[in-house]
């Protein structure tokens, strides 16, 4: 393929994006705008217990309730054999996702759904909830990773064995998997080393916090196939967990994929989906149901809590040479959580020779956890930038020189693995070193600078499109990547510059699984990256095409055109793409392309942040005063989106470091499930964030572009506890780093 | 089953009248019953702003005002704030500026910012963002929104 950053006409600009007039006013039809006749609305009741058994569940009470068309429970869903289906990105074992959409014998968190009721309206619907009765067994319960990994600790499944690297233990654990990965000699390692530094982390549990809830509304009354209108960031897999959570055949089930408010790894499992279509069907009406944020809180989503053991060793001039991770990772209720990548990730910013890494997914009672925009990956750059600063200051090195001498490149074997390609993390440091946010002294007591870099894989997979030619030489494009983030633009772009017209003589749409072809969630940073390829190719077919049938137009040989920048040339005559078209248009068959692709490759991406902040000793409150985030895009194609997609994750990843925590009570119960208690930053929180786009283009994509989305979350904590222990000279080792925890810190060193 | 009441407001410049249950919020009436899903429901306890309008020029959550409450005001909803075929500066610049992504917690932004500006056209860095902590948005780390109303200050 030919290498990116080349001129570009399209590329590179920063046109409005083609959905935009609709979300500014309010018009675009997000999965609770969406009005059905007869139009039910649901409600799930959940369980108050962490960990309980039901004995009995009595719901004629809610069913004689006026209003009242429908209650369902665990008992109305359809028994779900244990199998592991492939959700694209990652993958998820159908028994145990059926039961987390409504518990069947126990309760595995607060917060699980036990029924369900449809009604004329919510307020109906949760006076009838109100009504089921439910005998529950109270069980002991856990919410601590350590704890759950005990001997003596509650049991969620007894019929879950640790698998360690596929040979399972003979007694029944919390522990779903243990993974291990090496390279090299570890003892040689740090044999070698003159320095040797080894700490303990902790993170909280926090939630993706997208400001849209669950929403589902489901159809499943007239013709046989259910029809589904979600809120989803991939609806094919929509589909198939629906169809699989059901047992009916995929091809009953047809979901039309909303506007979606936001998702970050969070709305990729369905929960209300299934809901919705059993009571759908058991009502003859379709049904809505918005969850509640209480419920999003706690029945969704979070990512998972840690606690992490790093340890590196460096030799004097700041090489590092050995590196040895310990890492225990909520899964939540059901196995699966966010492990292997927090494995993958921990030492893939450096070329460390000798290495090994243990990781730990464990079952504890608290919602199963979801990704969360590079799931895993922040928690073990917080314990591992960390270290690596802690040794550039034992050895009195620069930290961004020590990152620089020790940065991954092209060629460097990770820990699991995968050789890197060509990469962009030292294009990164070196605009940090460039930077004037680096180059400004920070002056000021209780003030100090912080780095930290990140990565993250950034998936292909699968993407389907199609493109026709209007007659006026514009093209529809049909796509199945739900538009999270200005996608539909990004990918339209690169429709646009292949064929050489306007971003918007390309009118692009998200359709529903049966108008287009399969296409994988939107989510591994994958969608302007795979999407786009798919659009590119298209746009390749369709100049084939054209090509073709102006040498009959034109009365010469195929062979003979050529297309140059989107024109036509052929020995005698030319045409532009829209010219061509409208010729072609007169007579012949239509001109339509499909593609499909499914690029086996990482886009690898790095980031590098900086943070100033300033420690207020009295209160323990962090200021973030600056922020830059640098990162390499490959190819920035809206480059408005890609520095969206970088401030975002950095003020996600700043909640992270800051704020945010799931507070477990003695009961372990969440004491905090609202956006009040939940504080995530507001507008006042932080500072503008500056944005540095490196662009080193990645090869397995014709423009060079790789994801953008996940990277940015990942370095935020931990250069914000690097800047911290600059400002304090205390380091923070557990997130949040929240106000009273740094003031406990700084009165216990002073 | 408590007594319907009949509210007549003033809904984006147009008499409005509608019936409705004692404990039916604003944000219910205009989505549920008079069919405006502009106004986002992201909380529907007055923490997120997705669902703000204007009550007599003034932003509130309109998941936090009873239906009953708005006899004789005159709302703004995010409906009501492009005529007709023309968005208003601060749509433009939303769109120009990039300051959405998800697009959920746009209309909020949009009802609360047109007030600011109403109110305060000069305000400050600082004061833009005091003024609009109420309304939360998880995709876009806020830098974009703000440049987009210091991009309607500067066009004005």
């Amino acid at each position: 393929m030919s290498s990116g950053n080349g001129n570009y006409r399209v590329l590179g600009t920063r046109p409005r994006r083609h959905d935009g007039a609709e979300k500014v006013t309010g018009s675009a039809i997000y999965a609770n705008d969406v009005q059905l006749p007869g139009l039910l609305t649901g409600f799930v009741l959940r369980s108050p217990h962490p960990h309980a058994r039901i004995r009995s569940i009595d719901t004629s009470e809610a069913e004689a309730t006026e209003g009242v068309f429908a209650v369902i429970s665990g008992k109305d869903f359809p028994e779900v054999a244990d199998k592991v289906a492939d959700l694209g990105e990652g993958s998820v074992n159908l028994s145990y996702l059926s039961g987390n959409v409504m518990a069947k014998g126990k309760v595995l968190y607060k917060g699980h759904a036990v029924a369900a009721v449809a009604a004329v309206n919510i307020h109906v619907a949760e006076e009838a909830a109100s009504k089921i009765k439910i005998d529950y067994e109270v069980l002991p319960s856990v919410t601590w990773v350590l704890d759950a990994m005990a001997d003596d600790a509650p049991l969620l499944h007894e019929n879950l064995f640790t698998d360690h690297m596929g040979e399972k233990d003979e007694k029944p654990s919390n522990t779903a998997v243990h993974m291990h990965f090496e390279k090299g000699n570890i003892e040689e390692g740090f044999a070698a080393a003159d320095v040797i530094v080894e700490r303990e982390f902790k993170t909280a549990t926090v939630h993706q916090g997208y400001i849209e809830p669950h929403v589902s509304v489901a159809d499943w009354t007239t013709s046989g196939r259910l029809k589904i209108w979600t809120a989803t960031q991939g609806a094919f897999t929509a589909r198939q967990q629906t169809a699989e959570v059901l047992q009916i055949p995929i091809s009953d089930v047809v979901v039309t994929p909303c506007e979606i408010g936001g998702g970050f790894g969070g709305k990729i499992a369905v929960y209300l989906e299934p809901v919705t279509a059993l009571l759908s069907k058991k009502s003859g009406r379709p049904v809505r149901i918005s969850m509640t944020r209480a419920g999003v809180f706690e029945g969704t989503g979070p990512t998972p809590g840690s606690f992490m053991r790093v340890k590196i060793g460096a030799t004097s001039d700041g090489k590092l040479v050995a590196g040895e991770a310990w890492l225990a990772y909520d899964a939540g209720a059901y196995p699966g959580g966010m492990i292997g990548p927090g494995c993958m990730c921990v030492f893939s910013c450096y070329d460390i020779e000798h290495a090994v890494v243990d990781g730990y997914d464990v079952c504890m009672n608290k919602p199963h956890t979801q990704a969360y925009r590079a799931p895993g990956a922040t928690q073990v750059a917080f314990a591992c930038e960390q270290v690596v600063d802690e040794i550039a200051e034992q050895l009195g090195i620069c930290k961004l020189e020590i990152r620089q001498l020790n940065a991954a490149k092209e060629g460097m074997r990770r820990v699991d693995g995968p050789v890197y390609p060509r990469i962009g993390l030292v294009e990164c440091l070196d605009a940090v070193a460039q930077s004037d946010h680096w180059k400004s002294p920070l002056e000021g007591e209780n003030r100090g600078r912080g780095i930290a870099a990140g990565f993250w894989f950034g998936c292909g997979l699968k993407s389907s499109v199609s493109a026709s030619v209007n007659h006026d030489g514009t093209v529809n494009l049909t796509e199945g990547s739900p538009d999270i983030g200005g996608t539909r633009t990004s990918i339209a772009m690169q429709l646009a510059e292949v064929l050489g017209i306007d971003t918007f003589d390309v009118i692009p749409q998200v359709v529903d699984t049966d108008s287009v072809g399969y296409t994988d969630v939107t989510g591994g940073s994958r969608v302007t990256f795979a999407t786009g390829l798919a659009a590119y190719e298209a746009g390749l077919d369709l100049q084939r095409q054209m090509a073709g049938r102006a040498a009959d137009l034109w009365e010469c040989s195929a062979d003979d055109i050529s297309v140059v920048e989107g024109e036509f040339k052929g020995p005698d005559k030319s045409a532009s793409f829209k010219e061509l078209a409208q010729e072609l248009f007169k007579d012949g068959e239509p001109l339509v392309a499909r593609a499909s692709v499914a690029p086996d490759c990482s886009t690898n991406g790095f980031a590098v942040h900086i943070a100033d902040v300033e420690v207020d000793p009295e209160t323990g409150k962090v200021t973030i005063l600056r922020y830059t985030a640098i990162q390499d895009a490959g190819k920035a194609i809206h480059p408005s989106y890609v520095e969206g997609q970088m401030q975002g994750g950095a003020v996600q990843g700043i909640g992270w470091a800051l704020n945010e925590e799931y507070f477990f009570n003695d009961n372990d119960t969440m004491d905090n499930a609202s956006f009040l208690d939940y504080r995530m930053p507001t507008m006042l929180d932080v500072p503008m964030i500056d944005t540095i786009i490196v662009e080193v283009a990645n090869p397995d994509h014709p423009y060079g572009v790789r994801g953008v989305g996940e990277p940015p979350i990942v370095p935020p904590p931990a250069a914000i506890a690097n800047a911290i222990s600059e400002a304090t000279t205390t380091r923070f080792f557990e997130l949040p780093m929240s106000p009273p925890k740094v003031w406990k810190g700084l009165s216990e060193t002073s | 089953m408590a007594k319907t009441v009949l509210v007549t407001t003033t809904i984006n410049g147009e008499s409005t009248e509608f019936l409705c249950k004692p404990r039916e919020s604003l944000l219910e009436i205009l989505r549920d019953t008079l069919g405006m899903t502009g106004s986002k429901e992201g909380c529907n306890n007055g923490n997120c702003g997705a669902c703000t309008v204007l009550i007599d020029g003034l932003p509130v959550d309109s998941c936090l005002v009873l239906g009953v409450e708005v006899e004789g005001v005159e709302i703004t909803t995010i409906e009501g704030i492009a005529d007709v075929g023309q968005l208003d500066p601060v749509q433009d610049c939303f769109l120009d500026g990039a300051a959405l992504q998800c697009g959920i917690c746009t209309p909020g932004f949009i009802v609360t910012a047109r007030a600011l500006l109403d109110k305060k056209p000069d305000a400050d860095e600082q004061t833009i963002r005091f003024d609009l902590s109420g309304n939360l948005c998880r995709c876009t780390g806020y830098d974009k929104i703000v440049r987009a109303i210091q991009a309607v200050q500067e066009s004005n």
